[in-house]
């Protein structure tokens, strides 16, 4: 078990979120759109050119940047 | 007729008000849609540029009445589409909009009696997010249980009476795209208790004590209800960025109390910001492991198959120009049809009552100023046709998401937003339904980055004003030159807009790197009928909004160039009139550009629509009824000349009209929509000063340059 943030996620990697480490409204949106301890979390994808990146959450694709992604805290098997 | 049946009938006793509430990609119009049939109306809710959408509900399908009167078939019920939202939280004017109408509080809209929340049954966790804050307004709910087919599909079991009773509310099944349980749903709407239920789910001891705490103070301060102050008693709770908050911003004493909530929150190590967020997914998660079952469980669904290939490193971008590509193809090639068919047509309107008429002021009028104007409108609507069936069916299978996915890293570079990448596609074709389309970029300042800077994408009606230039340089060039050339113009128009966007996020429109949180709907088969109605609409937007300028401006120029009145042949005419005197006066600002007063005149009559530069040098250069045939303009574009015998169209002059024609706002019904989306005249104010100065200094710096370095 180790920690790694959710932009540093391989495709395919899956993880437990354990923190979300951000304030503000942006945490804030991550929190609502599902993103939240104890949620499973699956990095699908890079874009193409190698940001955004497309995860699973909740059982639905959200697309974030590398940027937001670095306040989630994920703890990957 | 008796008394009282005639005031049931001006009167209707009951009408009943119904929101629809759900998140984007619920399928939430495919249900508006089927609930009103085409009863709709599309507005705008007064001083913000957010979408209402209005229809009376078909009645239920039932026995049949006796009596043909539709009173005795129930109450009549009107239907309001809210904007798709993730949350009610208020952060962008769409959550504003939803979170007010809920409440009553918006102006012109009736409070709603019931709120249909559509929630996306493939989806469920995080669509009941949003049932439960509109749950916590204490308004009466109805759950529309929407795109059953697709759970089903995922193997998904869903048992409707657990959930119904979970949430406390009646819930229905439905695919609104197939237009099943249409007719349930409309029962239920009849017939459900008009009374919200309980709050079911529940936060941490100490967060519900501080909740309560402040939601006393929030009566106690403004005078609201106990539901209402409970729901704004968690949003305030739970929100760094009171900015926007009336309710703290207006007392001292709540944001001295938020403060100390927070404090005791924070030291009984409790995250406030999260807490109830948690605590409202662990309900949902609880409900969910009762109500449904999954009974197998296939990792790849067809949608995520497709995604494989569509955001695929080399093949995503083979698909992506493939379609952008189609998409172009469709506006530049195929729409020129029906465009020179309705040019021809409106051509011969105006033979036809040059024939019928005696010529007069008023013959003049008809032909010149009415009959151009409405055509000048309308010759667009195959091109705005083309361009909202592409965006609507983009929309409706999923791919949009995934265009913004593909190219947020493209436009990050600038400071702006994947979703900034359709309005600015758009504009190529126009600007205005691009500017219309900036309306999905959630942050105001990224919205009116985009407004800003959408312009400079070279539209369509700049294309003549290119092709009579070159072809004017280049008489015998091959194709490919002339392509060359053009390209190199809608290259500078991006350029520019994108260094543009820089600089306006450095200055007035300073803000954090915008934020990239988008969900990426599953793909799924449009709908014919939601596509065109949706072209239907923002088409008709256009005619409207635009169409209505356009044409006002064609009758004023005309005026312009055909007043004060001038015996002789037409040039000596427009040569005297107001539009001439004009041309004569600006001469000696665009003399450094390379202009004389006669390409003045083609500029000022641009600022109706820039096509109109071709028309008005025709008329300036005496080429009588030339029709379609470019050849006797650019005849006499070679032959016109200074008046020392210096030829007027050098290469370098065009280049440098050309290089104007990229970068200056000629367009008014672009500063009319501009005005309309930002609800004011500075921004548009702002867009016509930088846009048509640098345009003067860019084509200035061309022409001076060119000429220093020899040309």
């Amino acid at each position: 078990m180790s920690m790694i943030l959710l932009s540093q996620m391989a495709p395919g990697q899956k993880g437990e979120v354990k923190d979300l480490s951000g304030t503000g409204d942006i945490c804030q949106r991550l929190l609502e759109m599902g993103i939240t301890r104890g949620a499973k979390v699956e990095l699908v994808r890079f874009a193409p050119l190698g940001d955004p990146i497309d995860i699973l959450i909740r059982g639905y694709h959200l697309s974030l940047r590398k940027k937001e992604a670095e306040a989630v805290v994920v703890e990957v098997g | 007729m008796t008394d009282s049946t005639l005031l049931q009938a001006e009167f209707p006793t009951r009408t009943l008000t119904v929101a629809l509430a759900g998140n984007p990609n619920s399928g939430k119009t495919s249900l508006f849609n089927a609930l009103t049939k085409l009863r709709q109306k599309v507005g705008n809710y007064p001083g913000v540029t957010v979408e209402k959408k209005e229809g009376k509900m078909t009645a239920p399908a039932g026995p049949r009445q006796l009596s043909g009167d539709s009173q005795t078939e129930g109450p009549e019920v009107s239907i309001l589409d809210l904007p798709g939202t993730y949350s009610l939280a208020v952060r962008s004017p769409d959550e504003q909009v939803a979170r007010d109408v809920l409440l009553g509080l918006m102006p012109d809209t009736p409070k709603s009696d019931l709120v249909v929340c559509v929630v996306d049954a493939s989806n469920l966790e995080r669509n009941l997010y949003l049932v439960t804050q509109v749950q916590d307004l204490g308004v009466s709910v109805v759950v529309a249980l929407n795109m059953m087919d697709m759970a089903e599909r995922q193997g998904k079991e869903i048992d409707l009476e657990k959930l119904s009773r979970s949430l406390g509310c009646p819930v229905v099944p439905t695919v609104a795209s197939r237009n099943k349980g249409i007719e349930e749903l409309k029962k239920v709407i009849l017939s459900a208790p008009r009374r919200g239920g309980e709050r079911a789910w529940h936060m941490p001891p100490a967060m519900e004590e501080c909740v309560a705490e402040l939601r006393q103070l929030l009566m106690k301060e403004h005078g609201i209800g106990g539901r209402l102050a409970f729901s704004e008693a968690v949003i305030l709770l739970s929100k760094e960025d009171l900015s926007n908050e009336p309710l703290a911003q207006g007392s001292p004493a709540v944001r001295e109390r938020l403060s100390s909530l927070r404090g005791r929150l924070t030291q009984l190590n409790i995250n406030w910001r999260s807490a109830a967020i948690e605590a409202r997914y662990a309900w949902i998660q609880s409900i969910l492991k009762e109500a449904v079952h999954q009974s197998v469980t296939r990792r790849l669904f067809l949608s995520d198959r497709i995604d494989l290939v569509l955001t695929h490193k080399v093949w995503g971008w083979v698909f992506f120009l493939g379609v952008m590509g189609l998409m172009f193809f469709m506006i530049f090639s195929v729409a020129t049809i029906p465009m020179d068919w309705i040019d021809n047509k409106f051509a011969a309107l105006a033979d036809l009552i040059k024939e019928a008429m005696e010529p007069s002021d008023l013959r003049d009028l008809l032909t010149d100023g009415v009959i151009a104007g409405v055509g000048g409108v309308v010759i667009f609507l195959p091109q705005i046709l083309i361009l909202f069936f592409f965006i609507g069916l983009l929309q409706d299978t999923g791919y949009m998401a995934r265009a913004a996915f593909i190219m947020d890293r493209v436009m990050n570079k600038a400071g702006l937003h994947g979703k900034s990448f359709i309005p600015l596609l758009s504009s190529f074709a126009c600007a205005i339904p691009g500017i219309m389309a900036a309306r999905s970029i959630e942050h105001p300042k990224d919205r009116l980055v985009t407004i800003l800077i959408a312009p400079w994408m070279s539209c369509s009606a700049r294309l003549p004003v290119y092709a009579i230039l070159i072809a004017t340089i280049l008489p015998a060039a091959a194709p490919l030159q002339k392509a060359g050339i053009m390209l190199t113009m809608y290259l500078l128009g991006i350029f520019g807009a994108f260094a543009a966007a820089v600089l306006l996020k450095k200055t007035v429109l300073r803000s954090a790197t915008p934020v990239f949180i988008m969900e990426l709907p599953p793909y799924r088969l449009p709908s014919v009928k939601s596509v065109l109605l949706q072209m239907w609409e923002r088409s008709f937007l256009f005619l409207q909004k635009a169409g209505t300028v356009i044409f006002g401006l064609s009758v004023v120029l005309w005026a312009l160039m055909s007043y004060p009145k001038h015996s002789g042949d037409p040039t000596e005419a427009l040569n005297h009139s107001f539009a001439g005197m004009a041309g004569h006066v600006i001469e000696p600002i665009i003399k450094p550009l390379g202009y004389d007063w006669r390409v003045g005149i083609g500029l000022i009559g641009s600022f109706a629509a820039r096509e109109v530069f071709v028309s008005t040098m025709n008329i300036v250069f005496n080429i009588g009824n030339a029709g379609d045939a470019t050849e006797p303009l650019l005849d006499a574009f070679r032959k016109a000349a200074w008046p020392d015998g210096r030829p007027l169209f050098t290469p370098l002059s065009c280049l440098s009209l050309m290089v104007f024609y990229v970068y200056a706002m000629q367009c008014l019904s672009t500063v009319a929509v501009v005005r309309r989306e930002t609800n004011g005249w500075k921004w548009p104010l702002l867009q016509l000063f930088y846009m048509t100065g640098f345009a003067y200094f860019a084509a200035f710096v061309v022409y001076q340059g060119g000429k220093l370095l020899g040309f």
